[in-house]
């Protein structure tokens, strides 16, 4: 009976379980991670997917920024854009690389009636990283960082 | 100083302006690449075509292999009807192995491409179109001695299921222009591994 309790309870609250457990979001629920929360915290969205070659190389650089903010007003979210059918690549992904920054994977339909939605200027090529305050855009970038790119770009913000 | 930095500031947002390739509307440039076989394309090679379908794809991302054969697809639909594919590699090998001319060679082959699959060693070509990532499509149509963009985007909707697409763009387009109407949508935007520039 006990044992009954805890398998209902995970699958009820899958959060309970250890590890970075990766969510499958809407377009609109995405948004509410980030765009639209209306404080104080710098929120950095980067769109990325586990066969993108340049996307892969870049996390290392946000894992570091991840650590060095962790105690500041900094949030970090990776996108996935893998199809939602490979969510289980994207979890194996995650939990090999030791990811523990949030992971969504945005089940969001047709890209052209969103990509915009981001950032006019974004051509859909990934990776590509978008940063909120207050519930206003104040950053976006096609392409990929390095640590000092990175720091850079969030030390701008933060101040 | 003050002034150097403002103009070098004038220049990186000029170059940055330029550097967004073509509109719909605009006049596309001919090119000639090397295809497969060694020879060279142009798209004045092309006397009885009416247009292009120009894709820059390439042979390593996700995406272009999802589209692969809707890309065969569109060229066998429409090849016959004056708008044949003309496939275009923009992506520096060394960057990316698998998108190396023996590799493009060995796809056409095992897929029996009926269309030129061409290398853009110097990048140009993708960057005067503005081609961004792979696979990205540029629809043009001739007009004269003029190539006119008609559209710019995505081939469909749906890149991970083919069964699932509801709006094919590309099939749209050139359905339209064949039938002299309007182009709509004339550009949508799709997910794709960006091209690997030459650093």
């Amino acid at each position: 009976m006990k044992k009954y309790k805890s398998v209902c309870l995970i699958a009820f609250f899958p959060f309970l379980l250890p590890g970075n457990k990766v969510t499958i979001v809407t377009f609109p629920e995405l948004q509410a991670y980030a765009a639209s929360k209306h404080n104080d915290t710098l929120y950095v969205v980067n769109f990325w997917a586990t066969w993108c070659e340049p996307c892969v190389k870049e996390l290392p650089a946000f894992q570091q920024e991840y650590k060095k903010y962790a105690s500041k007003k900094v949030k970090m979210i990776f996108v996935s854009l893998n199809a939602p059918r490979e969510i289980n690549t994207v979890q194996k992904f995650v939990d090999s690389k030791n990811l523990n920054i949030l992971v969504l994977l945005l089940n969001g339909g047709n890209p052209n009636n969103w990509i915009d939605k981001i950032d006019s200027s974004w051509s859909g090529a990934i990776p590509a990283t978008v940063m909120y305050k207050l519930g206003k855009k104040v950053y976006f970038r096609e392409g990929e960082f390095t640590s000092e790119t990175l720091e850079k770009a969030i030390q701008s913000k933060i101040k | 100083m003050k002034k150097v930095l403002f103009l070098s500031a004038a220049i990186i947002a000029f170059s940055s302006f330029t550097n967004t390739g073509y509109n719909v509307g605009d006049k596309a440039m001919n090119f000639s690449l090397k295809n497969i076989d060694g020879k060279m394309v142009s798209l004045t090679d092309y006397k009885e075509a009416k247009g292009f379908i120009v894709i820059f794809t390439c042979n390593h991302c996700p995406f272009a292999k999802a589209y692969e054969s809707r890309i065969i697809d569109l060229n066998t639909k429409y090849a016959s009807q004056g708008y044949p594919v003309i496939a275009i590699n923009p992506n520096d090998p060394t960057q990316v192995a698998e998108d190396s001319y023996g590799i493009m060679q060995a796809r056409a082959k095992a897929k029996n491409y009926q269309f030129p699959y061409l290398v853009d060693e110097t990048q140009q070509v993708a960057k005067a179109y503005g081609a961004a990532h792979t696979p990205h499509v540029f629809v043009l149509q001739k007009s004269g001695s003029d190539f006119v963009v008609k559209y710019i985007g995505a081939i469909d909707d749906n890149s991970d299921d083919p069964s699932a697409v509801k709006e094919k763009y590309v099939e749209n387009a050139v359905n339209n222009l064949l039938a002299g109407k309007p182009v709509n949508p004339s550009s949508t935007k799709a997910i794709g591994c960006g091209i690997k520039w030459k650093s």
